[in-house]
């Protein structure tokens, strides 16, 4: 089987590439600046909800159901696209999804593409597949403009370039769009809006992504910011969404839940700007030819781990990159992979699929365990119990010590070792305790410390602290 | 060998998740609602909003401009003094055009959200895109209090799009700067009945 490239080839472990990325200085006044905007607004907009925690625990509820009843749902979903003129395709990997795109971009004769923001085409290298294959893709969000045009790679999953600022941006801008442009933001904004114009009004097909999809209407939702989406979706003769087979929510009620949790924790915002739904094809409104490529790409290994499936919930909202200690101060690249932070330390090695690769194996230890992460995602995914799961998983692989690679973990990311141990604790002990501080839940519930490992986690301390007992 | 479609159906099968305990639905299906609350909300995004009892009256503003309107909204709101521009429209005059005027399937108070579904004064989606301004007419009774309650009044087969306030991006140091694509202007008329 080719390599998953979810992964970038030739990446070094998170530590390896955590070092050199700590000693740019620059990177991290870039990313603690932002990360430090984002993280209040998102507790400004998530404080202004009574029932946020209620919603978090219907989203985690409805993203189970979907876990647990996939296979009905994917042919319910195909079914429904498929009555309203739409075409379904299944890919088992990137390799064929890229090819099942490249193919439908040459029947339809197009040698460019206007691409809106989606991780799922990130995830299976489209972008360089189709370049291969003779057909330019043209990402027009903003973020992955600059990106694009800087020759660079993705350091967030929402704001790809989260770790340039805006002199760097205007730098990108000038140089590949030969114009004059100031720092300012708006003044980006609208260079950005002339140089993609053209595009958008001539360019025949289109490729996206997906946040949601409704099983039961087959309708597909995006959710964005700039009218990128809108552009794309709209104007093109040709549309192919290209989606993870988790992607799905069983009934239209249930996007009520995620309209609400999505934004808030993404951009803070009570709303984005716009989100389109579209359900198949819409005589006289919009492309008039609609291709949905279903993609496993590793979800389906995934699923296979109880406690590691959990992963799948995602919703890709960020939210847990933007509170994460570890990735502020390293940045999304080292991660060496299109997931980076939280998500990506449990993702990319379960998408991966093999701990023997000593960067998959390398990410569940990009992670001081504090807790944020878990606190802050609207969907409830342990990200703490899923990453001492993968530990254990990457201890046990052949080829890797314990201790080698548990000693690469991230405390040597603080500098200051007792501020981590301090952060640690305050961390560990706050994902267990409600707003009331009773304590609701306990975390690894004995069932889930696999029998077949010995050293199991106990909840209430720091991983350092559980390192140093159990290390011998 | 099977199909990529019978393999991956398999492979979800064979990993036997366990069923899902039931969905709670602990959360406000509705809210305070309201036109000053969603007047309030639309105008956060920076959005210009009106609350106005007389919508001609208020489409003076208007004048002199060449504004797109979709083919089926109300005949008093084509006053004088304005250029309408009527479907059939290509891309180009879209693009050309100062900018549109339509109506609205459904608002939210909550989120100050306004929802098009291509129904009544909405036309289709490229005619509230490429438009550099958009108009949008809001009646009192279209506003719904929550996201809930506005999901429950739309039809989800139809082409829909929530707008929330203009054009934007938060791409730049994850700071919200109004005006990429879409439309850089949304102005809204709240109708309040007379
Ligand atoms: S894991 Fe949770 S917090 Fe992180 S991106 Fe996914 S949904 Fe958001």
């Amino acid at each position: 089987m080719a390599r998953n490239p979810v992964t970038w080839l030739g990446s070094p472990t998170f530590p390896k590439a955590a070092h050199t990325a700590l000693a740019d200085t620059q990177l991290r006044q870039n990313l603690r600046k932002a990360t430090g905007t984002i993280r209040g607004r998102r507790a400004a907009a998530v404080g202004e909800m009574t029932d946020w925690e209620q919603l978090r625990v219907a989203g985690e509820q409805i993203k189970n159901d979907v876990l647990a009843r996939l296979d009905t749902l994917l042919v319910q979903l195909e079914e429904s696209v498929t009555a309203r003129g739409g075409v379904v395709h299944w890919a088992r990997d990137a390799e064929e999804a890229n090819r099942i795109v490249l193919d439908l971009c040459r029947e339809e004769g197009a040698n460019e593409v206007v691409k809106v923001k989606s991780m799922a085409t990130a995830e299976i290298g489209l972008n360089e597949a189709l370049e291969a294959g003779g057909v330019h893709a043209i990402e027009t969000d903003l973020a992955e403009l600059i990106v694009q045009l800087g020759d660079d790679r993705p350091s967030h999953i929402l704001v790809p370039a989260i770790h340039r600022n805006r002199s760097e941006i205007r730098e990108i801008f000038q140089r590949r769009m030969g114009v004059e442009v100031s720092d300012e933001p708006a003044d980006l904004a609208e260079a950005a809006r002339v140089y993609l114009r053209e595009k958008f009004l001539t360019t025949k097909v289109a490729i996206s992504g997906a946040n949601f999809a409704v099983a039961d209407t087959g309708s597909i939702v995006v959710l964005e910011s700039e009218g990128n989406g809108r552009m794309c979706l709209t104007l093109p003769d040709t549309l192919i969404t290209v989606m993870g087979i988790e992607k799905l929510v069983p009934t239209w009620q249930d996007l009520e839940v995620f309209l609400q949790l999505l934004p808030r924790s993404s951009t803070a915002e009570r709303m984005n700007p716009y989100t389109s739904v579209w359900t198949g094809v819409t005589e006289g409104d919009g492309p008039q030819r609609f291709h949905l490529v279903l993609i496993d790409n590793g979800r389906t290994a995934t699923l296979e781990d109880s406690v590691g499936r959990q992963a799948l919930r995602c919703i890709r909202c960020s939210a847990c990159l933007n509170v994460c200690p570890v990735y502020e101060r390293t940045g999304g690249q080292s991660y060496g992979s299109v997931y980076p932070g939280p998500i990506g330390a449990i993702l990319t090695p379960q998408l991966v699929g093999d701990m023997h690769d000593p960067q998959a194996a390398s990410l569940p230890y990009a992670s001081s365990l504090c807790g944020a992460c878990f606190e802050v995602c609207p969907v409830r995914i342990d990200i703490p119990s899923v990453l001492t799961h993968l530990r254990a998983e990457a201890v046990e692989a052949k080829g890797l010590t314990a201790e080698s690679v548990a000693m690469a973990a991230a405390a040597w990311v603080f500098r200051e070792a007792s501020r981590y141990e301090k952060a640690q604790k305050a961390g560990s002990l706050a994902r267990f305790l409600a707003r009331d501080g009773r304590i609701t839940s306990l975390p690894w519930p004995g069932s889930k410390w696999t029998s077949s490992r010995d050293v199991p986690a106990p909840p209430s301390e720091s991983f350092r602290a559980w390192w140093r007992k159990n290390r011998g | 060998m099977a199909s990529a479609r019978e393999e991956i159906l398999n492979r979800i099968r064979d990993a036997r998740v366990p069923a899902a305990e039931p969905v709670v639905r602990g959360y406000h299906e509705t809210g305070t609602g309201g036109v000053e609350l969603f007047a309030e909300r639309v105008a956060d995004y920076r959005a210009v909003v009106h609350t106005v009892t007389d919508v001609p009256a208020a489409l003076e503003r208007l004048r002199g401009k060449r504004i797109v309107v979709p083919a089926d909204v109300p005949p008093e709101w084509l006053v004088d003094g304005v250029t309408w521009l009527h479907e059939p429209l290509t891309i180009e005059e879209l693009d050309g055009s100062d900018g549109v005027l339509t109506g609205c399937a459904v608002a939210i108070a909550d989120t100050g959200t306004i929802v098009l579904d291509g129904g009544e004064a909405q036309g289709r989606r490229a005619l509230t895109l490429l438009p550099d301004y958009h108009l949008c007419v809001v009646r009192a009774d279209q506003i719904a209090a929550s996201v809930p309650e506005a999901l429950r009044r739309l039809e989800p087969t139809r082409p829909l799009t929530f707008i929330s306030g203009p054009s934007a991006t938060s791409d730049i140091e994850l700071n919200r700067v109004e005006g990429v694509h879409g439309p850089r202007t949304l102005e809204v008329l709240v109708v309040q009945p007379q």
